[in-house]
C-alpha cells in the first residue's frame, strides 16, 4: 500500500542536500538515527580503547604502563563514554530509526528538536573527551562523581559538569520526542496494546529519562556550586553531607541502568518472536513487566550505597524493594523462554545474540540479587564482584542486544544482507571472550579484590591475566563488527522487504532499504 | 515548498524540511559552556566567551521561535502538530519539576537527616565525641559557637516568611488569577481584556523579580545570609535563585506573547503558545508555594 504512493512522491521528497550539509541540517529520523548509531559505534571503540588500557595495566600485578592517576581517569572516562556515549545513543539511534516505522508515523513528532538532541550530544562528548588534554587530566573520581574526591579534579571539573548538563538536555529532548511520537503519531488502528514491544520499551524508557536526567543535572549543579560558590550541600562543615550526593546520584543512577536495559528487552522480544516463528508469549504481561520494573527502579537506589551507613529500616526497605524487581524480570525471562518453546527456531546472528543475552543477562540478574542483600553486600561492595555483575548486565546484556538489533535491522537500513558467516564468527568470538573477560571477575571480587585500583596483591594475578586475555580478545572481535557493518553498507546481496521469515511489524512492509520518508499517509493497521 | 500542500490535506502528514537551527543552537550552547568553564577557571577572556555564548543563544531563540511563529501564522501546522507541541511542553514542564525536586530533596535531607546526624542523632552519633557542644539545629549556617568548619560566614539571620516573601506570594498568586482572566478573555474573543490582563500579569511577574532582588540584597548585605552561609544559605539561594531564573524566563515569555496578542495573533480555538506560557507560569507559581512553605515558613 504505502509503497506505491512513495514512488510517485519520491522525486520531490528525496531532494535532500548532499555531502556534509545533509548531516548538519537533516530533520529526517533515519538520517538522525544513522548519525546516532555511527556516533555510538565510534564511542564504543573509544570507550573500548580506555578499557584496553585498564586491562593492560591489570594484566600483571605492579605498575607497568600508566600511573595510578591516569588509571583512575581511564576507569572514569571508560564508564562515562560507554554509558552516555555508546549504549544510550545506540538505543536512541535504534529508536529514531525504528519507532516511526513500527508505529506507522512519517517521522519523529518534533524533527528539528530531534536534530538538536543529536548535535548537543556530539558537542557534549567533544567537551568531555577534551578533558583528557586539560591541566590535571580528565575526571578521575569514577563515573559516580562522588564528592569530596570529584571536587579535587583539575581544570576538567567545570568542563565535565557542563558536558553532563548538555548530555542531559540532549536526553530530555530526545525522550520528549519519543513520548510525543508514540502518544501522538501512531497510525490509525495502532492501539497502544498492538504496539511492538521495542516501541513499548522505549516509551517507558523515555519516561524514566525525563524523570531522572533533571535530578542528575541538579546533583552536578550542587557539585559545581560547592566547588565555586562556597555552598555546603556536600560539606559537613556547613551542615551538608557527602552522602546526600550519593542519594541524588543514585536516584538518577538506578533508573539509568534500566534506561540502558529496557530497550534491550524490547529488542530481544522482537527478535525471539521472529526466529522462533511464534508471537511473543504473554504480550501484555511483557508490557506490564517493563512498566513495573520502571516503577520499582525509582525506589531501590540506596542499594548502591549500603556501606555508607544508613538506618536499619532503610537497609531493609532497599533490600526488599530490590528483591521485588526479580518478579517482573522473572516474568520477562520466562516469557522469552516460553516464546521459544516449541517454536521452529533458526539461528541467524540476531537470534544467536538474543539467546546469549537471555543466558548471560540472567547471570548478571542473579548476581544482582546477591548484591541486593544488605549484609552480603557489605562483603561485595566495591569489589570486582560488582564489576562482574554490572558488566554482565551491560555487555552481554545491553550491548549484545544492541548488536542483535543491528544484525536484525541492518538489511532494512542498508538494503543489503551482511556477511552471515562472518557475523556468526563475530558472535562466537564475542560470546566466548566476554565470558573469559568477566566471569573470572566474580572470583576476584569474592576473594576480595577491590575495584578501581591499578595494582593488586599477587594472589589475584592469575584470574586478572585470564580476564585481560578475554578483554583483548573481546576488543579485537569488535573490529570484525565494524568491518561487517561497513561491508554491508557498501554493498552485498539485495535484501527483500521482509528480510527474515515472516517477521512481525510494520517496518517489514516497506522495501529495503526503507524509503527516505516511510509513510506519507497513514498505513492501515488491522 | 511542499508545506502549503500539506497544510490543507488532513490525510497527509506534516514533515518539516531541513533546518540549520539545531546545529547552530548546539554550537551556541557549546560556546556558552566553554565560556562558563573558562570563566570559572579564571582564564583571561573567559567572560567574553561566556557573553558570546549568551548572545548566540539569544539569537538562536529569536530565530527558532521566529521560524515557528511564522510557520504557524502561515497555517502550516495541522492539529496533529498542535498536539505534539502541547505534549512536548507538558513533558518539558515535568522535567523542570524533577529538577526542582532534586533541590527540595537536598533541603529535606539536610533538615531532617544530615543535620540531626551531625548533631549526634542516630547510630552514627560520633559528633558528640569530635565536636562536644555542637548542636545541629535548623537553620544552620555553619557559624557561631556551633561552627564546625572554616568556610562558614559570620552571624546571620533567616529571611522571615511574613515580610517580603509574603508580598511576593501575593504578587505571584494574583498574577495567576490575571493570567486566567486573560485566557478566558482570549477564548471569548474579548481582545481588550486579554491585552490588559496579560499586561498586568507580566507586570506582576517583573515586580516579583524586583522584590526578590531587593530581598537578596537585604539578605546578602544586612542579614549576613549568603551562599556560603552553611547549608541554610546554600538551599535558600539555590532554590529561590533557580525559581527566580524561571520567573524571569516566564515573564519574558509572557511579554512576547503579549506583543503577539497586540499584533492580533491567536484565535479563540487555537493559541498553543499562549497556553504553553500559561502552563509554565502556573508551574512557576506552584514551585513558589513549595518554596514559601518549606524554605521561608516552616
Amino acid at each position: 500500500m504505502a509503497h506505491h504512493e512513495h514512488t510517485a512522491d519520491h522525486a520531490h521528497h528525496d531532494d535532500k542536500p548532499q555531502g556534509i550539509t545533509r548531516w548538519l541540517t537533516t530533520t529526517n529520523h533515519k538520517d538522525i538515527g544513522t548519525m546516532y548509531l555511527v556516533f555510538s559505534l565510534a564511542m564504543f571503540l573509544i570507550g573500548g580503547l580506555f578499557a584496553m588500557v585498564i586491562r593492560a595495566e591489570l594484566f600483571q600485578p605492579g605498575l607497568q604502563f600508566v600511573d595510578p592517576g591516569f588509571f583512575n581517569q581511564m576507569t572514569t572516562m571508560h564508564a562515562l563514554v560507554m554509558v552516555f556515549g555508546a549504549v544510550m545513543p545506540a538505543t536512541v539511534g535504534l529508536a529514531n530509526w525504528m519507532i516511526p516505522m513500527q508505529i506507522g508515523a512519517p517521522d519523529m513528532a518534533l524533527p528539528r528538536m530531534n536534530l538538536f538532541s543529536f548535535w548537543l550530544l556530539f558537542f557534549a562528548f567533544m567537551l568531555l573527551l577534551s578533558t583528557l588534554f586539560l591541566p590535571g587530566g580528565a575526571p578521575a573520581s569514577g563515573w559516580t562523581l562522588y564528592p569530596p574526591l570529584v571536587l579535587q579534579t583539575g581544570n576538567a571539573f567545570p568542563v565535565a559538569v557542563f558536558a553532563i548538563h548538555l548530555m542531559g538536555a540532549s536526553s530530555i529532548m530526545g525522550s520528549i520526542n519519543v513520548i510525543v511520537t508514540i502518544m501522538n503519531m501512531r497510525a490509525p488502528g495502532m492501539s497502544l496494546l498492538k504496539m511492538p514491544l521495542f516501541s513499548w520499551s522505549w516509551l517507558i524508557t523515555a519516561y524514566l529519562l525525563i524523570a531522572v536526567m533533571p535530578v542528575l543535572a541538579g546533583g552536578v549543579t550542587m557539585l559545581l556550586t560547592d566547588h565555586f560558590f562556597a555552598t555546603s550541600f556536600f560539606n559537613p562543615a556547613g551542615g551538608g553531607d557527602p552522602v546526600l550526593f550519593q542519594h541524588v546520584f543514585w536516584f538518577f543512577g538506578h533508573p539509568e541502568v534500566y534506561i540502558m536495559i529496557l530497550p534491550a528487552f524490547g529488542i530481544v522480544s522482537e527478535i525471539l518472536q521472529t526466529f522462533s516463528r511464534k508471537p511473543i508469549f504473554g504480550y501484555e504481561a511483557m508490557v506490564y513487566a517493563i512498566a513495573s520494573i520502571a516503577f520499582l527502579s525509582f525506589i531501590v537506589w540506596a542499594h548502591h550505597m549500603f556501606t555508607v551507613g544508613m538506618p536499619l529500616a532503610g537497609q531493609m526497605f532497599f533490600t526488599l524493594s530490590t528483591m521485588l524487581i526479580a518478579i517482573p524480570t522473572g516474568v520477562k525471562v520466562f516469557n522469552w523462554t516460553a516464546t521459544m518453546w516449541r517454536g521452529s527456531i533458526s539461528f541467524e546472528p540476531p537470534m544467536l545474540f538474543a539467546i546469549a543475552f537471555l543466558f548471560l543477562f540472567t547471570i548478571g540478574g542473579f548476581s544482582g540479587l546477591m548484591l541486593a542483600i544488605a549484609p552480603a553486600d557489605f562483603q561485595y561492595h566495591d569489589t570486582y564482584f560488582v564489576v562482574a555483575h554490572f558488566h554482565y548486565v551491560l555487555v552481554p546484556g545491553a550491548v549484545f542486544a544492541i548488536m542483535a538489533a543491528v544484525y536484525y535491522w541492518l538489511p532494512k537500513w542498508t538494503g543489503h544482507m551482511y556477511d552471515m558467516k562472518l557475523a556468526n564468527f563475530h558472535f562466537w568470538m564475542s560470546t566466548i571472550f566476554v565470558n573469559v573477560l568477566f566471569f573470572p571477575q566474580h572470583f576476584l571480587g569474592l576473594a576480595g579484590m577491590p575495584r578501581r585500583i591499578p595494582d593488586y596483591a599477587t594472589q589475584f594475578a592469575d584470574w586478572n591475566m585470564v580476564s585481560s586475555i578475554g578483554g583483548f580478545g573481546f576488543g579485537l572481535s569488535q573490529l570484525l563488527f565494524v568491518y561487517i557493518i561497513i561491508k554491508a553498507a557498501r554493498g552485498g546481496q539485495k535484501a527483500t522487504a521482509e528480510v527474515w521469515d515472516n517477521p512481525p511489524g510494520l517496518e517489514w512492509t516497506v522495501p529495503s532499504p526503507a524509503p527516505y520518508h516511510t509513510f506519507d499517509t497513514a498505513p492501515e493497521v488491522k | 515548498m511542499a508545506h502549503a500542500a500539506h497544510a490543507h490535506d488532513p490525510h497527509k502528514y506534516y514533515i518539516p524540511h531541513g533546518s540549520t537551527l539545531p546545529f547552530f543552537g548546539s554550537v551556541a550552547l557549546l560556546v556558552l559552556m566553554i565560556g562558563a568553564a573558562l570563566f570559572l577557571s579564571h582564564v583571561t577572556g573567559g567572560g567574553w566567551v561566556l557573553i558570546a555564548g549568551l548572545a548566540l543563544l539569544f539569537t538562536l531563540f529569536y530565530r527558532w521561535f521566529g521560524t515557528v511563529i511564522a510557520e504557524n501564522q502561515a497555517g502550516i501546522y495541522n492539529m496533529q502538530v498542535d498536539r505534539s507541541f502541547r505534549m512536548g511542553m507538558m513533558w518539558f514542564i515535568f522535567s523542570e519539576v524533577m529538577f526542582f525536586a532534586a533541590f527540595f530533596g537536598a533541603l529535606f535531607y539536610a533538615r531532617q537527616l544530615s543535620l540531626p546526624w551531625l548533631g549526634g542523632d542516630g547510630a552514627k552519633g560520633v559528633t558528640a565525641l569530635l565536636h562536644p557542644g555542637f548542636e545541629g539545629i535548623w537553620p544552620f549556617g555553619g557559624s557561631g559557637p556551633d561552627r564546625l568548619g572554616p568556610n562558614a560566614g559570620g552571624e546571620f539571620e533567616v529571611m522571615h516568611a511574613w515580610g517580603l516573601p509574603a508580598i511576593n506570594t501575593a504578587l505571584l498568586l494574583t498574577s495567576g488569577v490575571t493570567l486566567t482572566i486573560a485566557h478566558h478573555a482570549l477564548k471569548d474573543g474579548k481582545r481588550g481584556i486579554l491585552n490588559l490582563f496579560l499586561a498586568l500579569t507580566f507586570i506582576l511577574g517583573f515586580t516579583f523579580l524586583g522584590v526578590q532582588a531587593y530581598e537578596y540584597h537585604h539578605a546578602w548585605t544586612e542579614l549576613g545570609l549568603q551562599l556560603g552561609t552553611g547549608v541554610y544559605g546554600s538551599t535558600f539561594f539555590m532554590l529561590t535563585g533557580f525559581h527566580g531564573l524561571h520567573v524571569t524566563v516566564g515573564a519574558i515569555m509572557l511579554l512576547i506573547i503579549w506583543f503577539r496578542c497586540l499584533r492580533g495573533h491567536f484565535t479563540p480555538e487555537r493559541h498553543f503558545a499562549f497556553e504553553g506560557v500559561a502552563w509554565y507560569w502556573h508551574f512557576v507559581d506552584v514551585v513558589w508555594l513549595g518554596l514559601f512553605v518549606f524554605v521561608y515558613w516552616l
